[in-house]
């Protein structure tokens, strides 16, 4: 154990702070409800210029160019959260579509949409569950036939967050009808502006529509448009679903999440009494701050084995189950030491932290269900990480 | 950066580990179990001989200097092997009492003696942990103890005591000093001997040379952190028979293994205890290396791994069906390890209200 960082990299740490301090003034304001704001932009190419945003990306695709370094990764998220600034953009182009088109794309792919994406100023949205095909994903039936050099997609998708705002969508369909159900899917990109795709807003349990469900109707698209090659659809997304759940769990988000409440038991009363003397409300932040610390110590660990390139097995693959579970537990605590207060919503009075705990509670919900439900992340537990057998197939009838 | 575990401590854990496979199979422990056997002085022995009663004792006193992360590893594995012998008293908690308070005269007399598995030590500061129960409390008074305490640690066998007093004192005992009397309580658990001490005018030797209050902080934190990974040992095992048992076990034509409910049972266990791992190695580190967060970690991670353990040592038990519930297997010498483990040196309610305290959340 060596909790230090060493000189080298508190060098860079030292670095990271002088940027902060040169330009937390440039730090946007309004980040845009859908699409990144004017502000935002700004702030994200100010991000790649100084390597603080597509740091590992290299440089003729509009990244930094920088050599992968987790810890400075994470050097760069501590000083920026202890500084309470954004980091760059977040969203399922840079965080899944980039790392995918990296691995898989040809040249041109990569040449074409890298950069602009990194920069924000093309937005993707991802078109893999259907309302057939959910958590058996290779079971999807939006087909895509043959046409000359296109393909006529005809089909529906759902679940897929920012479509309504999207420039392009990557997504998965059936180029290869007589294959076996995981060899005839392809991975395809393109426009959102293409004639014959209908998005329509899908309210949930929050009130809001976080999610769209998209219809095509002989939509055409380039066959030259396919991410590696025909019937490669599966390996590709598996490669990009990876890089989803690294993202879901997050233990630092719980960390802050856990500060807020710590806040509010401190300063919310009852009859008088702080929430936090409250022996009850207090044993359960508690027993919720250890599970807190458990994951973030966990996470340090798998950080720690990401830079040795060591296996982490069965702990890193419990993370996005644990974590989304730590959150929604969190959020919980909050909604009952509130009491009364805690349920109210939309623009009432007397509401807390603008209804942040009831969204949270249930868009949480969404999260547990949402990039592999909880209980398929126990199938992967127990058959990948505790060597457990699959559920037989059912014999057929 | 580098939150894990060096070479040598993955080494060192192997072979204590390899030891235990060897000297501490259940055949052995539910023989010394049925016995009551204060300890099992074979296994005690093969610890010796890996210098296990040293490990945190000062090289030049002949210990090996060896850090809290390095006696949780060794805890671990005792758990895992479900152990029958002294360690958290003798081990850890005597050692941090004679390097916190004891006069250098009596750190020459004693360190040594323990670091070479000479003697065997009991620790008695339940009363400071968990609270006083039925009476009990230590009055010293002209160099003379009375009173008794209870839930001492390593007690059967134990050549000396380390005996904590209502106000804090600390003090050595001799085990056959005059007016010492020395009972076993039979707990769940008998694979460790935990027992009562009833004092009337017992010479000791007081522990007056560093702030008595602090070392017994000390001794709590670390045993504390020593009993949470004792229940991460034990808990891991538990996970690994009930999947090997699901492996085999067949019902409706398929193992049972094969069904996602006893599957995500598994999991589950799997995905609570693992994070506990990381918490204990922090506790442990703090304690050496960021004083100020020690006594708060280890009240996290002796709760936590409490409150986990016990899921897994239930659950464990469900996969294994009828046969877990029966005497035949042995696999209830897992769960009563980790039973004791949760209310020794305080409860996890109780233990939380240290950390509420120590955040400023409660009144002492």
């Amino acid at each position: 154990m060596d909790l230090a960082y060493g000189p080298e990299y508190e060098a860079f740490r030292q670095q990271v702070r002088d940027f902060i301090a040169a330009h937390r003034d440039k730090a946007p304001r309004n980040f845009g409800v859908n699409r990144p704001s004017e502000e935002a932009l700004v702030w994200q190419r100010l991000l790649i210029e100084h390597g603080y945003a597509a740091r590992t990306i290299p440089k003729e695709y509009g990244g930094y160019g920088a050599e992968p370094d987790i810890l400075k990764s994470r050097i760069v998220a501590e000083e920026f959260s202890n500084a309470r600034l954004p980091m760059g953009l977040s969203n399922q182009g840079i965080s899944m579509l980039v790392p995918t088109l990296l691995e898989l794309g040809t040249e041109e792919q990569k040449q074409k949409w890298i950069a602009p994406t990194l920069r924000g100023d093309v937005v993707w949205c991802q078109g893999y569950s259907e309302p057939g095909s959910g958590s058996d994903l290779a079971s999807l039936q939006t087909k895509a036939t043959e046409d000359g050099d296109d393909f006529i997609i005809n089909g529906q998708k759902i679940w897929t967050s920012t479509a309504h705002a999207a420039d392009m969508i990557f997504c998965l369909v059936r180029t290869e009808p007589d294959a076996k159900k995981h060899e005839g899917i392809s991975y395809l990109i393109f426009s959102m502006k293409t004639p014959g795709i209908e998005v329509r807003p899908l309210v949930t349990m929050t009130g809001h529509a976080e999610f769209n469900e998209v219809f095509f109707t002989d939509v055409r698209v380039p066959q030259k448009d396919i991410v590696a090659g025909r019937g490669q659809g599966w390996f590709v997304a598996n490669a990009t679903l990876k890089h989803e759940r690294g993202m879901l769990g997050d233990p630092n988000a719980a960390g802050s999440r856990l500060k807020q409440i710590i806040e509010l038991m401190e300063t919310e009363t009852m009859d008088g009494e702080r929430l936090i003397e409250n022996p009850l409300f207090r044993d359960r932040l508690l027993k919720l701050q250890a599970r807190v610390l458990a994951m973030q110590f966990h996470g340090l660990r798998l950080l720690t084995a990401s830079a040795k390139k060591e296996d982490a097995g069965i702990a890193r693959l419990i993370v996005k189950l644990q974590g989304c579970d730590l959150n929604h537990d969190l959020a919980a605590l909050a909604i009952d030491a509130l009491g009364e207060l805690g349920v109210l919503y939309g623009e009432s009075p007397h509401l807390r932290a603008k209804g942040t705990w009831q969204h949270r509670y249930m868009f949480d919900l969404g999260l547990i269900i949402g990039g592999g439900t909880a209980q398929i992340q126990k199938n992967i537990i127990s058959e990948r990480g505790l060597g457990m057998p699959r559920e037989p197939k059912p014999a057929k009838a | 950066m580098e939150f894990g575990l060096s070479e040598d401590q993955r080494l060192m854990q192997e072979s204590v580990n390899r030891t235990l496979e060897k000297v501490s199979p259940l055949d052995r422990v539910r023989k010394a179990a049925e016995a009551r056997e204060p300890y099992a002085r074979d296994i005690w022995a093969a610890l010796v001989d890996l210098g296990v009663p040293g490990l945190i004792v000062p090289e030049n006193e002949g210990g090996m200097g060896l850090k809290l992360l390095d006696a949780a590893l060794v805890s671990e594995a005792l758990g895992r092997y479900v152990a029958p012998a002294p360690f958290i008293a003798t081990a850890v908690m005597a050692p941090l009492a004679l390097i916190g308070s004891a006069s250098p005269r009596q750190q020459e007399a004693f360190l040594p003696k323990l670091a070479g598995g000479e003697a065997v030590v009991g620790v008695a500061i339940s009363e400071r942990a968990s609270g006083a129960r039925d009476g009990a409390g230590i009055t010293a008074s002209g160099g003379k103890l009375t009173g008794k305490a209870l839930f001492v640690l390593d007690c059967g066998g134990a050549d000396f005591y380390i005996v904590g007093d209502r106000d804090c004192g600390l003090h050595l005992v001799w085990a056959d000093a005059e007016g010492l009397a020395r009972t076993e309580l039979t707990t769940i658990d008998l694979t460790r001997s935990v027992g009562e001490l009833d004092f009337v005018n017992v010479e000791a030797e007081p522990l007056v040379s560093g702030d008595a209050k602090t070392t017994t902080r000390r001794m709590l934190d670390a045993g504390r952190v020593m009993l949470a990974a004792d229940t991460l040992g034990a808990g891991w095992r538990m996970i690994e028979k009930a999947v090997d048992y699901a492996k085999e076990r067949k019902q409706f034509g398929r193992v049972i293994g094969s069904f996602q409910a006893v599957k995500h049972m598994c999991a589950e266990m799997a995905a609570e205890l693992e994070p506990g791992r990381s918490l204990i190695w922090y506790a442990a580190h703090a304690f050496d290396e960021i004083p100020e967060e020690s006594s708060l970690m280890a009240a996290h991670a002796k709760a936590h791994l409490s409150e986990v353990g016990r899921f897994v040592a239930r659950t464990a038990t469900e996969v294994h069906g009828g046969m877990g519930f029966t005497d035949l297997l042995g696999l209830h010498y897992w769960f009563k390890r980790i039973g004791l483990d949760r209310q020794l040196l305080g409860s996890p309610e109780r233990v939380r209200q240290d950390a509420a305290v120590l955040q400023g959340w409660a009144a002492e």
